[in-house]
Parts: structure tokens; C-alpha cells; sequence
């Protein structure tokens, strides 16, 4: 184990200048934190209409990119699909990263972060929240036993312990139930029209599996950039295949809901999606998010679509990051808040985060990069060291 | 035995987990628990409700509002965004969204108090993952602020907008402080609690007594002898979105 973990500590001058930047943007979130356990979340840009914002939004979304493994997980497990295999454990151990970063998003966002065990101490089967938990912990667990070995045997060049494939078998059904979980959270509260509807949960998954792998899709392009290893053009190309396939459902599943509200004409139902295309009764904060988001939907089902630019290196990596992008406006901050707007009186208030609550967030995703580029790292010298 | 260092913090990892989820078993097995008897001067009762009289309430009055915020402790942050109250007035449009015509001028400028309805059903205290928030056996929805975390998922999940989360130190906000009642820190939720601290005391809520005008009544809604069960057969009487299912126990007499 520890002489694996020994390769984090060897690299090149651009590796150790990536992790100075990463930890002086972690010691800057960080310095905000201190200063948000001093004064509270009125640090924040949220409000007692807007109880939430920006780091449950991220939270969400990234269960989304956590539970999008299984996209390289299950065609390579249960299909057989062997380009796959180069690249499952890049899809794991981005897991693991997202996972952590999904407990630091929620104890950032906690009034009394002191208390945190009490969610242990007190466990409460009643609250999603207890269940959110217990599937985070064990995704984390999981992700990490699984990824772990199986690069261990990969580098002893033997075949990972039997004990191991049972694991993945449960990992499989397991990221679904983290992200429907998730959604479940939200979907089961009275009186949140956006939220508060059967289809968030398909909805959270069909985003998170093309958020995921898009992610992944840039992640190998850059290790194959900057190292000496290929994930190969084939499992990328895979991938995109995942990816063109989720972003249409993702798109059409939200057509669902514009459709249902539009056309039954329900207030509760058409004013969070006014307020957040349109704006309302004069509020319109998210408005060009949101617009930019679409354009960037368009941007990426188009060059999606079309099998020559999937197939170009450049084109695909533009619709990966649109697809990135677009579906991080909105779940990892549009969804949050129009659930609060308009309020339990039918006003509006509006939320936007501020530069404080931003910086922690950046200090959050900082974390979560840092554990990626030392796992990876250490992957990547395994694979480079056994010469695939 | 010979164990060598992976082997060491292998079972010692095991053990780690072991030990922390060893608090689970409480979901399991419930064990007996020691009982809080009430006072002899205690008020009871096997459901608490609350009868607002729309028609009696003067427009202008915050007694009822000023009792309740003296007698708990609630800071007056001066902050909208930031706000926390535990009664307040709104219009009929607030109180009752969806519920109002264009053409209602006489209730348009008429007050509605609102406050937590201590539903027979309450969503906030089916989300809380810390049972911090829980429901007695007599309909009051409580508050422990010494367990809760300040995750905020009950005010996602109140349909009335009655809860009040610490966003900063609520104590330099207070004028004067009650010692008979808790000041709360940042970071926990808070709302109306019915005055379960009076009523174990044998008094009324602080807002009922402080209503010069009757508009607020308060007793047991299961008794058909209460005052508030005869106040609902004198008028029209509404609570708010009762289609939620939330079983709201605050009435209102239009």
C-alpha cells in the first residue's frame, strides 16, 4: 500500500506547481470558512425564503458525478467491454473525489458543523438525509476498497482477489440508489412544486450520467496529454456515445416538465420556471444563467450529434465541457433555489451567492481535485510502470 | 500471534468501523427511557389548537408579536433576509396564496396572524435527521436547540414558512433578556413552540393573554366543551393549505 501511495510524492515540476495552486486555493476557501464559522451563514448570500443555494446545489450535483462510475463500471463489469477496462479505475477514484467533496459541500453548508455526528448519534430512518448518509459512506467505502485493489493486482500484474467482484456487483445498483436518494431529498416536500415531482429523480440521474462521463472524457484527454499513458480512443469514444445518449434524455426529461407546467397552466407549477427564464414579478437574477445554459444544451447536443465532430478530439472535448458546464447551472445552482421561489407567501426573494460563500465553494472543489490528481497520479505511474 | 503492520491496521480498521456504527442498533432496539412527569399546575390537554378571529384582530396591533418575541427571546435581527420571528402578521393573500379573487377589497388590508400550525402531521419533523425537532403527544412541535445541526431541511420542508434559522449570533440583538427562557446561538433553527415552557407553568401562551382584542384562543381541540371548539362552528373557518395533507391545528375565522 504505502509503496504505492509513494508515487504521489514523485513528479514533475508542472505536477507540484498544480498541487500549490490547488492548496492555495484550498487555504483560501478555507480562510473564508474560518471567517463563516465566526459570523454564520449570513456570510452567505441565503435568507430564510432561500434556505439553500450554492453548496447544497453543488452537493447534488456532485452525487451526480460520484454515481456516474457505474457508466464504466457496469459496461465493463456486467458487458464486457474491454475498452473499458483501461479506464474503470479513472471512473472510480473520480468517485471517491466526488464523494468527498459531496460531505464537504454538507458541512459547509451546516449551522453547527460541531454537531455533525449528531446525524449518527441520532440516527433517524425517517430523513432522507439519514439515508443520503448511510449511501454516501458506503459509495465512498466501496469506491475506494474496489479501486484500490484492483489497481494494487493491476501493478503485481495478477488478477484482482475474488472477493472484489462481488463488490463491484454491489457498487452497480448502489450509485443509482445515491443519486435517486439525492433527489429523493428534494422531491418528497410538500409545496415545492419544482422539486416536488416523480420524474426529479430520473431527472437527477440522466444529468449525472452525462455530467459524469463528459467530466471523465476530459479528465483522460488531459492524462493522455500530459502523461505517458493513452486511455485509448476507443473508450473515449464510448464514452461519448454514454454521453450523447444521456444529454438527450436529460434534455428531454426537462421538456417533460416545461410541458406539464406550460400547458395545465398550474401557478405553483409555471413560476419557478418564470422566475427562472423569465423572472418574476420584476426578479430575474438566474435568468441569463439560465439562457446560457440552454445555449450551451443546444451547443452540446449539436456537436453531439453529429458523428464527425463526436469523433474529433477537439469538437468532442467543446461538447464536453458544454455539457459540464450547462448541467452545473442547472442542478448545481437553478433547481436549488427556484424551489424556493416564490416563497410560502408567494413573494419572491431572491438569493445569489456571495464571494465568501464562492471561495469556499472553489476551496471545496480544490480539496476534491487534489485527492483526484494524487489518485490518479498514482494510477497513471502504475499504468505507465506496467506499460499498457 | 504474529502480526505484521498492514495486518495491525487492517483489524484495527475494522474495529474503528465497528465502534462507530455501533449507535445503530439504537434505530433496532429502542430501550426504555426515562419519563418526564408533568407538573401538578401543568396544563394538558390530547391536542393543542390554536382559533385566530380574523373579524376581532385590530389592524395595527402587534401586541401579541412583542408578548411572544419578550417572553422567548427572539432578536430583532433588522435583517428581512435574515429574520427570525415566531408570530407575525401577513395579508390574506399571504396566508392563503391561490386562495384570493381580485375582487376581495374588504380582507385586502385586514391582518393575518400567522405562526407554526403544529400540524397533526408535520413534514419538518419527518425530514429532521437528528429527531431535533420532534412532535409531543398533546400536538406541540418542538425545538431542541442543544441537538440541532442547522441543516435547514425542516425550513425546506414547511409549507408555511414558519421557521427561523441563526444565521449570525442572535444575542447582541436582544434588548432585554428573559431568564426564564433559553437564548438560542447561530446556526439552529427556531419557531413557535406553542409556550410548552407556560403551559407547564399552568399559564396561556404569551400571545393569547396579550390580545387585548379576543382574536387568539387556545385549547384543546379534542374536548368539545373547549372554547376553541365552539369558535369553530361561529364562522367561516380556514387553515392554511390544508390540501398538503400537514394537518395544520392553527384555525382561522374569516
Amino acid at each position: 500500500m504505502l509503496t504505492m501511495l509513494e508515487k504521489a510524492f514523485t513528479g514533475s515540476r508542472r505536477y507540484w506547481a498544480w498541487l500549490l495552486l490547488l492548496l492555495i486555493l484550498t487555504g483560501a476557501g478555507l480562510i473564508c470558512y474560518l471567517w463563516q464559522l465566526d459570523r454564520g451563514l449570513s456570510i452567505t448570500g441565503l435568507s430564510r425564503d432561500v434556505s439553500w443555494g450554492l453548496y447544497i446545489g453543488q452537493f447534488t450535483f456532485l452525487v451526480g458525478v460520484a454515481a456516474s462510475a457505474v457508466m464504466v463500471v457496469l459496461p465493463y463489469y456486467l458487458h464486457n467491454i474491454k475498452e473499458f477496462g483501461r479506464i474503470a479505475i479513472f471512473g472510480e477514484f473520480l468517485a471517491v473525489a466526488a464523494v468527498v467533496m459531496c460531505v464537504l459541500f454538507i458541512l459547509v453548508d451546516l449551522g453547527k458543523p460541531s454537531r455533525l455526528l449528531n446525524i449518527v448519534l441520532y440516527p433517524s430512518p425517517n430523513s432522507l438525509m439519514f439515508w443520503d448518509m448511510v449511501a454516501l459512506s458506503g459509495y465512498l467505502l466501496l469506491n475506494l476498497v474496489i479501486g484500490w485493489n484492483v489497481l494494487e493486482s493491476e501493478r503485481n500484474a495478477v488478477p484482482p482477489p475474488r472477493w472484489v467482484r462481488p463488490l463491484v456487483y454491489i457498487s452497480i445498483p448502489w450509485a443509482i440508489s445515491i443519486h435517486t436518494v439525492t433527489a429523493f431529498l428534494y422531491a418528497g416536500l410538500p409545496d415545492k412544486h419544482y422539486w416536488f415531482t416523480a420524474i426529479t429523480a430520473a431527472r437527477f440521474l440522466a444529468s449525472a450520467f452525462a455530467s459524469g462521463p463528459a467530466l471523465l472524457i476530459l479528465l483522460c484527454l488531459l492524462v493522455r496529454r500530459f502523461t505517458r499513458f493513452d486511455p485509448g480512443r476507443g473508450a473515449l469514444q464510448k464514452l461519448a456515445t454514454i454521453v450523447t445518449y444521456a444529454m438527450i434524455v436529460n434534455v428531454l426529461f426537462l421538456g417533460f416538465e416545461l410541458f406539464t407546467a406550460l400547458y395545465s397552466r398550474v401557478p405553483g407549477h409555471v413560476h419557478s420556471f418564470e422566475y427562472l427564464f423569465l423572472g418574476l414579478e420584476g426578479h430575474g437574477r438566474l435568468v441569463p444563467l439560465m439562457w446560457t445554459f440552454v445555449a450551451l444544451a443546444v451547443v452540446a447536443l449539436v456537436l453531439l450529434l453529429n458523428p464527425r465532430t463526436r469523433a474529433g478530439e477537439t469538437t468532442l472535448a467543446a461538447a464536453c465541457l458544454a455539457v459540464f458546464l450547462s448541467i452545473w447551472i442547472e442542478k448545481g445552482l437553478g433547481f436549488v433555489v427556484a424551489g424556493f421561489i416564490p416563497n410560502a407567501f408567494g413573494h419572491v426573494s431572491e438569493y445569489w451567492p456571495t464571494l465568501p460563500e464562492a471561495l469556499i465553494s472553489l476551496g471545496v472543489w480544490s480539496i476534491g481535485f487534489l485527492i483526484l490528481t494524487v489518485f490518479y497520479k498514482i494510477a497513471v505511474t502504475v499504468k505507465e510502470e506496467v506499460g499498457q | 500471534m504474529k502480526m505484521n503492520r498492514r495486518d495491525f491496521l487492517r483489524t484495527a480498521g475494522v474495529w474503528v468501523l465497528g465502534v462507530g456504527l455501533l449507535p445503530l442498533t439504537d434505530v433496532l432496539a429502542q430501550g426504555a427511557r426515562p419519563q418526564v412527569l408533568p407538573g401538578r399546575e401543568a396544563l394538558s390537554a390530547a391536542r393543542w389548537a390554536m382559533v385566530f378571529d380574523s373579524r376581532r384582530c385590530r389592524e395595527g396591533c402587534q401586541d401579541c408579536i412583542l408578548a411572544c418575541h419578550r417572553v422567548h427571546n427572539v432578536p430583532d435581527i433588522g435583517d428581512v433576509e435574515e429574520e427570525v420571528k415566531w408570530i407575525w402578521t401577513t395579508s390574506y393573500e399571504g396566508a392563503f396564496p391561490g386562495r384570493q379573487h381580485d375582487y376581495i377589497d374588504g380582507l385586502r388590508s385586514k391582518p393575518f396572524v400567522v405562526l407554526c400550525n403544529h400540524c397533526a402531521n408535520p413534514s419538518c419533523v419527518r425530514v429532521c435527521p437528528t429527531r431535533a425537532t420532534f412532535k409531543r403527544s398533546d400536538g406541540i412541535v418542538m425545538m431542541d436547540y442543544h441537538r440541532c445541526i442547522g441543516c435547514r431541511y425542516c425550513m425546506a420542508a414547511c409549507p408555511y414558512g414558519a421557521r427561523s434559522f441563526n444565521f449570525r449570533d442572535p444575542r447582541p440583538y436582544l434588548d432585554e433578556v428573559n431568564p426564564d427562557y433559553p437564548t438560542r446561538e447561530k446556526g439552529v433553527v427556531e419557531k413557535c413552540n406553542f409556550c410548552a415552557e407556560r403551559l407547564a407553568a399552568g399559564i396561556p401562551p404569551a400571545c393569547v393573554e396579550a390580545c387585548r382584542d379576543g382574536a387568539l384562543a387556545f385549547g384543546d381541540i379534542e374536548d368539545p366543551g373547549s372554547e376553541v371548539r365552539k369558535l369553530l362552528n361561529s364562522g367561516h373557518v380556514l387553515r392554511r393549505k390544508p390540501e398538503l395533507g400537514t394537518g395544520p391545528q392553527v384555525y382561522y375565522i374569516v
